[in-house]
């Protein structure tokens, strides 16, 4: 077969996938069943960048988004009590103005781009591949030398990302006790032990008695 | 043969589902999030086949950074999501109107 054919069926094929998998992430009514959906796109979406060759940013894709943000994604959607129902409310009141949008927006952006002028854009050689590397090589010398600083700032943000995350969600239970090492090393016996001097116990006079037993 | 116009239209079209589910699923936060991540795949997906067309790399290296925040978006969202839980439990955006805005 006709080997830019079989890239265009490929091509048709998981893009098929994608706009099918993400109708299915706003439609589903299960949440669970829409972050599967997500991850299906998600995952279709990176064979189509490996049919632009780019096979860095597909297996980051996947690593990143399948791999870390769907899994947190379905840990929040799994741990919270959701009431499915009530997320419903209003679904069918605004589909209409939903789609209306959409399809104006679609119409628009269609237009606007030019998608007939874009039409004689054929793919041509791989760039990575015409400067003499991979596509990762080529990617990562632009990342480490053009694109250094900017690097530099993404993992800054990756950071304050995480201690953000961390001190939004850390709780301190109010009941929760804790043991102070230095206080444990600084007590002193006499705060803890006392010493009471009391008189020593002595039989109960009998004489007492038999008021008592003529009470009952 | 594939040309650049088949993934303008791909983008183009991720972009407008993600539009319509924001506006379908106005009651759950988590969708939300999920189509605000559509969006960015769709915005990806042009900046890869720019880049790919005009053999430029910026674009690739512009959707590695893209990615980079939208981890970190989706890890502080869920974070504020898991406080509302928490705080209000629910995550009803029409019950979430304390602010009054």
């Amino acid at each position: 077969m006709n080997p830019q054919l079989f890239q265009l069926i490929c091509f048709y094929a998981f893009g098929f996938v994608t706009v099918a998998a993400a109708l299915s992430v706003i439609t589903l009514k299960n949440t669970v069943h829409a972050v599967l959906a997500l991850v299906l796109t998600f995952f279709s979406a990176a064979c189509l960048w490996m049919l632009l060759d780019a096979e860095f940013l597909a297996l980051a894709l996947i690593v990143v988004y399948v791999g870390a943000v769907m899994v947190l994604f379905l840990f929040v959607v799994m741990m919270l009590d959701i009431d499915q129902e009530k997320m419903r409310e209003g679904f069918v009141k605004f589909l209409p103005v939903g789609l209306i949008v959409a399809a104006a927006m679609l119409v628009e952006m269609l237009g606007l781009i030019g998608v007939r002028a874009m039409h004689t854009q054929v793919m041509g050689a791989d760039p990575a591949a015409a400067a003499g590397t991979s596509n990762t090589a080529w990617l990562g010398r632009a990342l480490y030398t053009q694109y250094l600083l900017p690097f530099e700032v993404a993992a800054l943000i990756l950071t304050v990302g995480v201690v953000a995350a961390v001190a939004l969600t850390l709780r301190q239970r109010v009941d929760a006790r804790y043991e102070s090492a230095s206080q444990q090393v600084k007590v002193n016996p006499r705060d803890r032990v006392r010493l009471v001097k009391m008189a020593a116990e002595r039989p109960v006079d009998e004489t007492a008695a038999p008021s008592q037993e003529s009470k009952s | 043969m594939i040309t650049l116009s088949h993934y303008i239209v791909l983008g183009a079209v991720l972009f407008c589902i993600a539009v319509a589910g924001l506006f379908i699923n106005r009651k759950n936060v988590i969708v939300l999030l999920m189509s605000i991540e559509l969006m960015l795949l769709a915005v990806n997906m042009n900046f890869v086949a720019f880049s790919r067309f005009l053999g430029d790399v910026s674009g690739q290296v512009f959707v590695f950074f893209i990615l980079t925040v939208a981890a970190a978006e989706a890890a502080i969202g869920l974070a504020i999501l898991v406080l509302l839980f928490r705080n209000r439990s629910t995550i009803n955006i029409a019950d979430i109107d304390s602010m009054k805005g």
